[in-house]
């Protein structure tokens, strides 16, 4: 997030795109409800009538995966009524006039027909966002669980600084981390093209740097993302994984071809709390430490990073992780890992990335802080870019729209989203018997129109097929959902839906389309 | 700012805060039971009554604000009796059973019955009885322990933006229930336990905390492990086992609030699902290791593999679920021991 949790119950719009706030970040969507309450307006697009959306000035009920004509709609009427921010733009930003040119291949009466969206909600909209001075714009994984996510998030981008939106208290772009710790895991570069603190791996500057701090020869080459990895393992290239708190089978799209992979390896080692469907597949697995056995930090969505402390012991007083990965190391000879607390990993952190250097676990024993903090007496950074964008000049890009990758046809006649629920976590939230008790079973939902063509009432159970696989599951007959259209979560295994979507992805992040798959329906019971 | 006399003392206050604010912040308690500093004031439950010279009827400090020349007695004979009656006035419609039960996280009800030495209600009469309502996962609803401080109301409408419950009834039907006055469940309400965690009294129970003897607690302050918001609260633990979850008296991201997930989540820590012990895999089977063997495993493999395919044939899976110094440490591995930058985790989906 450029902008901070505690801002958005001040703003007068919240722009709220692919985000499904209440349910998969519920503490932020108090924050957003309770914005609602005290009279800031809702701008809501999504494909369901999401609890936000019924507390929307604006909804705007798009068809899945048509979010760059959506947003190149709303910048085609911001230009054509003069409502940019020209003072930001001129001072502050670069190729301005490739996206207007590219724009306005967009006008309301082509991206309403693309998106379903009225030429007047499109107008509104825009209206509305650009008019507004304290206006946020809120994404999470509707934006990027599409093959053109990286466009989408650019072409956000794009919306904001047109308008002057971003670098201010209660104007910016945020996205919503769904893990806990996802901006904590990218900021220690547990990505294939980065050293710590988003410092490209392949940069001759860079290796030199790392070089010097960890006192060894590095690969400069930039590594292999998830399903690099699968089709590495498929062609014979990757021979060795080590797995440390994921469960892939379970969770990456299309389940078979994973399973398939991590079955051919010469060497496979797991690292959990539970013997997950992956960790079934492995040579060896090791035990893992829960959060509320180990010390460490998490760094949130708006970029706090806060404490987590060892509350208890493990099981059979399992080892923690930090330790089991240093003791591999050590058994290989590897140098620089004789630590002997999380809270030494923690001090090398501080020195590896710039960001961190004013952040110990003494300053943050209460309260956390916010990234940069690149000095002790830094109080850390609310919210980014202010007067200047990170990299200089912001730069607009001209975003194309490409329909998703997987369309309905005649076979596979129904849409199909996927995402959370209020109740679980993923896919391990069910080991908790009170979770597990209050939502047990998958209940797809289901339009009342399409549940009476398939003949499907509230005690039914559905079957849905995509080219890749199929499941059952019960129905939730709701409104929530268009026609034509159906909703299900990733929770549960005996439904489970990865085996079905598409592992179609991003060119660039590598992001499978899990919003949309063309599937079809029949009633199994 | 105006000047006031506070139990004898003189002092130069805010004109803007309470009087219940200003005691508690020169180190006076006030007891209260429906106050809650999050929320807009109710002044319901008139134990934070104060006595101001020269007023005939005492005044709820919580809603009272300080007037120039204001003398104020926290403490005075008639304000101890007042509270006294109060409360006894809320035992005679309470069950007998107030102190069977001690309830974690919030117990103010019992503690004040305690301090003001009022055992039983001396007002005999109808009592309200009603039906326990424990239908849903999470929490106990035993209404006929309710005093009606609207704290769970309140915190429903203002902290969780819920309005799933409100007052229902009048005089002395009044009680808190929902739409039509249905049991609690996944159909009218969030289960979030916001309701519970500021109930003064043994209305709102956790299930999970019901048993547990609120002196054995130990608490540990932490970061949820779910969604990116990042809230913080304190895990409950005894006997070296986490118990629950009770909310921070303030957390910079989320306050007093928590979700269903933060709140109720920790049975899964204590599953006996959990793994206990490394495991090899031979001939197909999982058989159990000590540490020892499992990392000379893992490091001979690892030696030859790289031997023979050569360093970019490793590959690693980190997680966003795991701590920084986990992660950090794990891509070191790869980068400084392997030597490749074979490393991703989930971070995209």
């Amino acid at each position: 997030m450029t902008n901070s949790i505690g801002e958005i119950e001040d703003n007068d719009v919240l722009f709220i795109i692919g985000s499904n706030a209440t349910e998969a970040h519920p503490i932020i969507g108090n924050k957003m409800k309770k914005a609602a309450q005290k009279g800031s307006k809702l701008i809501v697009i999504d494909p369901r009538k999401t609890e936000l959306a019924t507390l929307a000035k604006y909804h705007l009920s798009i068809k899945s995966g048509t979010d760059a004509a959506l947003i190149n709609g709303l910048m085609h009427i911001i230009i054509r009524e003069n409502w940019q921010d020209e003072d930001y733009i001129e001072e502050r930003c670069t190729g301005f006039e490739s996206l207007k040119a590219n724009v306005a291949n967009y006008p309301p009466e082509l991206v309403e027909e693309i998106t379903g969206i009225s030429q007047d909600m499109l107008y509104k909209a825009a209206k509305l966002y650009a008019k507004t001075k304290k206006a946020g714009i809120f994404y999470t994984l509707g934006i990027t669980e599409h093959t053109t996510g990286t466009d989408n998030v650019m072409n956000l981008a794009n919306l904001g600084m047109l308008t002057g939106h971003i670098g201010f208290e209660n104007a910016g772009i945020n996205p919503l981390r769904g893990q806990n710790n996802v901006q904590g895991a990218c900021d220690m570069a547990a990505l294939p093209n980065y050293f710590p603190g988003y410092k490209q791996c392949d940069n001759k500057e860079n290796i030199e740097v790392f070089e010097k701090f960890w006192g060894v020869k590095l690969n400069g080459k930039i590594g292999l993302r998830i399903p690099e990895m699968l089709d590495g393992i498929i062609d014979g290239d990757v021979k060795g994984m080590y797995v440390m708190g994921e469960d892939p089978v379970l969770t990456d799209p299309d389940a078979n071809h994973v399973r398939k992979a991590m079955s051919s390896l010469e060497l496979l080692v797991v690292q959990n709390i539970f013997l997950t469907e992956t960790a079934k597949l492995a040579d060896v697995v090791l035990p893992a430490t829960a959060y509320a056995e180990k010390d460490g930090t998490f760094t949130n969505t708006e970029r706090r990073v806060q404490r987590v402390r060892k509350a208890v012991n493990g099981p059979n007083d399992v080892m923690e992780d930090w330790k089991i990965v240093a003791s591999i190391a050590k058994k290989l000879g590897y140098k620089g890992f004789d630590y002997n607390s999380a809270e030494e990993i923690f001090e090398e952190i501080r020195k590896a990335i710039p960001s961190y250097a004013g952040i110990t676990y003494n300053r943050i024993d209460k309260d956390g802080l916010q990234w940069g903090c690149p000095t002790l007496d830094s109080p850390g950074s609310k919210y980014l870019h202010s007067g200047e964008f990170t990299r200089g000049k912001g730069l607009m890009l001209p975003i194309e729209y490409l329909p998703p990758a997987e369309l309905v046809d005649a076979d596979f006649p129904v849409l199909m989203n996927t995402g959370r629920m209020l109740y679980h976590y993923n896919v391990s939230t069910r080991i908790s018997d009170t979770l597990e008790a209050i939502a047990p079973v998958e209940r797809v939902e289901i339009h009342p129109d399409d549940a009476k063509s398939y003949d499907l009432n509230k005690d039914s159970i559905v079957r849905v097929t995509s080219r890749r696989g199929t499941m059952t599951a019960n129905v939730r007959i709701t409104k929530r959902v268009q026609p034509g259209t159906i909703f299900s979560t990733f929770h549960f295994h005996e439904s489970p839906v990865n085996e079905l979507t598409n592992s179609a992805y991003d060119p660039v992040t590598k992001t499978a389309e899990y919003k949309v798959t063309a599937v079809k329906l029949a009633k199994e019971a | 700012m105006v000047s006031i006399t506070l139990n004898g003392q003189k002092m130069e206050v805010s004109a803007d805060k309470t009087l219940l604010e200003i005691a508690r912040e020169n180190g006076i308690d006030i007891p209260t039971l429906c106050y809650n500093k999050k929320l807009k004031t109710f002044a319901g439950c008139r134990m934070c009554i104060v006595e101001i010279t020269g007023r005939k009827t005492l005044a709820s400090s919580c809603s009272t604000r300080p007037l120039e020349g204001m003398i104020v007695q926290t403490n005075s004979d008639k304000v101890l009796k007042s509270r006294k009656e109060i409360l006894d006035l809320l035992i005679s419609n309470h069950p007998e059973d107030l102190f069977s039960q001690v309830k974690v996280g919030n117990n103010k009800f019992q503690e004040y019955a305690k301090e003001y030495e009022v055992s039983k209600g001396s007002y005999d009469g109808e009592k309200n009885n009603y039906e326990i309502d424990d239908v849903n996962a999470v929490y106990i609803r035993d209404l006929s322990k309710c005093i009606l401080c609207g704290q769970c109301v309140n915190s429903c409408d203002q902290i969780q933006i819920s309005h799933t419950i409100d007052f229902l009834g009048k005089g002395f039907n009044t009680k808190v229930g929902t739409a039509f006055d249905l049991p609690i469940s996944i159909d009218n309400c969030r289960l979030c336990g916001q309701c519970v965690s500021v109930c003064p009294t043994g209305a709102l129970i956790h299930k999970q905390l019901a048993n547990v003897e609120p002196s054995t607690i130990k608490k540990v302050r932490t970061t949820c492990p779910f969604c990116g918001t990042g809230c913080n609260f304190d895990l409950n633990v005894v006997d070296g086992k986490v118990v629950g979850v009770t909310p921070l008296e303030e957390a910079t991201v989320n306050s007093t609030a928590l979700c269903v997930k933060g709140r109720y989540h920790t049975d899964m820590l204590n599953s006996d699902r959990r793994l206990t012990t490394p495991l090899i895999k031979k001939d197909g089977v999982f058989v159990e290791a000590t540490y020892d063997e499992a990392f000379d495993y893992i490091s001979k493999k690892v030696s030859e593999i790289k031997e023979k395919y050569g360093p970019e044939s490793l590959a690693g899976l980190s997680s966003a679920r795991c701590v920084n110094e986990d992660n950090y440490i794990f891509q070191k591995l790869f980068r400084v021991g392997f030597g490749n930058n074979n490393i991703d985790h989930c971070a995209r989906t």
